[in-house]
């Protein structure tokens, strides 16, 4: 085989290779690092996270607007706080609630940002004052039990 | 009682023995690597060798693994009634694991076995002595070309085997049993990330290209100068390279993917 046939395979293979990593990386893959731009971090204590992981999605009305980057545990307040990366093209008022959501009934959890009607913004470093905690489904459910529980006492006292 | 002994101790000592050997003759490859990039031809012949004419074997299987992928798939998802994650679970498990293993393999024993056999045979027929008696350092002439050869086209042939893999996938899912299309490469996209997802895998496929690639150079290089020796160094590629290959996939998977 002549030299330049075989260098035109090569060319040929080379250029479906890198078609293909293109191809995965765009097509299948998301590139999540240039997703946020220019972000700030903001915190959140919480009395109870459940199963909120590092990088979780941070977002707001389902839009992904960033990414959890530490929890950690708070001994003096026996709370968790959670810190994490907001893109810096959104701003949020001062008296946005943070919630931990779950995504469908088994999916993952997230963190929810439900802004509210404060003028000023949230700025870099930034504590959220209003948080609610991940449902931990034996709570919810023994709430429930104990919840019927009491309804039923007071009928045979009747 | 001391032949025991005897026998660990010394399968011990070649053990330790091969160790080095096999560490000192990556090293020289690295140290003639320079050398043999002045004459870049080389290494491009070896790479539509080992690379180009390993694209048959590589892409058939991608699409079988990607069809069979796609039944088992839909056939666990749906007694969850979660068929749409069916994109999702044949992307993520080709590219974290069977796109590079697989096609490791494939390719050791595709392009490993015929480079081992091409240098053993060299021995055999003393072409490789025959080059040193002329100046001209056989591991820059014939073992660098064919190891850089199989280090860059093994990424290559791992990516397309998952592109291929993931069509294959496309294929039974949508095409042939009606997922929709939209919920298959939007709930891939959501949930396959470029850095932890698609870069480990080429990581892996690189790592395990350096290990077939030395292997084979190494078997080929090392055997025994008859054509019962270059048939054993042969069998010696294909077994080593595949064990290589799981195990390394094992410790690289362990350290890459331990859900944070």
């Amino acid at each position: 085989m002549s030299r330049t046939t075989l260098d035109l395979w090569v060319g040929v293979f080379v250029a479906m290779g890198i078609a293909a990593l293109f191809f995965l990386a765009l097509k299948v893959g998301s590139i999540s690092g240039s997703e946020i731009k220019s972000p700030y971090t903001l915190s959140a204590h919480f009395d109870n996270i459940g199963g909120l992981k590092l990088r979780a999605p941070v977002k707001s009305a389902g839009v992904v607007v960033g990414r959890v980057e530490q929890i950690r545990y708070d001994n003096e307040r026996f709370q968790a706080e959670v810190v994490f990366m907001v893109d810096g093209r959104y701003k949020f008022p001062v008296d946005t609630f943070a919630n931990i959501l779950t995504s469908g009934l088994l999916g993952e959890q997230y963190l929810g940002l439900d802004p509210g009607g404060e003028e000023n913004v949230l700025k870099p470093g930034d504590v959220i004052k209003k948080s609610q905690s991940a449902v931990v489904l034996e709570k919810l459910i023994s709430q429930f039990m104990f919840g019927k529980a009491a309804e039923g006492e007071p009928a045979p006292a009747k | 009682m001391g032949g025991v002994f005897r026998k660990l101790g010394s399968i011990a000592i070649d053990a330790i023995w091969q160790l080095g050997f096999i560490t000192r003759f990556f090293w020289l490859v690295l140290v003639y690597s320079g050398q043999s990039f002045t004459r870049l031809h080389l290494t491009i012949r070896e790479m539509y060798f080992s690379g180009v004419l390993s694209l048959l074997i590589i892409l058939v299987s991608g699409l079988f693994v990607g069809l069979v992928l796609g039944l088992q798939g839909y056939e666990i998802l749906q007694r969850y009634g979660s068929t749409e994650a069916m994109g999702t679970m044949v992307a993520l498990s080709l590219l974290r694991e069977l796109g590079p293993v697989v096609a490791g393999l494939l390719f050791a024993s595709r392009a490993g076995s015929a480079v081992t056999a091409e240098i053993g045979l060299m021995k055999v027929t003393e072409q490789l002595k025959a080059m040193d008696m002329m100046a001209v350092s056989p591991i820059a002439r014939v073992v660098a070309p064919r190891f850089w050869g199989g280090v860059v086209s093994m990424p290559f042939l791992a990516a397309l085997f998952s592109t291929m893999g993931i069509f294959g996938g496309w294929l039974i899912g949508v095409v042939f049993i009606g997922v929709d299309d939209g919920a298959f490469w939007g709930q891939m996209k959501a949930a396959v990330d470029f850095r932890y997802d698609v870069l480990n895998g080429v990581i892996k496929s690189f790592a395990f290209g350096v290990a077939v690639a030395l292997i084979a150079v190494f078997e080929g290089y090392d055997c025994v100068p008859t054509a019962e020796g270059v048939s054993r160094a042969i069998t010696r590629t294909v077994v080593s390279s595949a064990l290589a290959i799981l195990a390394l996939d094992f410790v690289m998977t362990s350290f890459m993917f331990r859900g944070l």
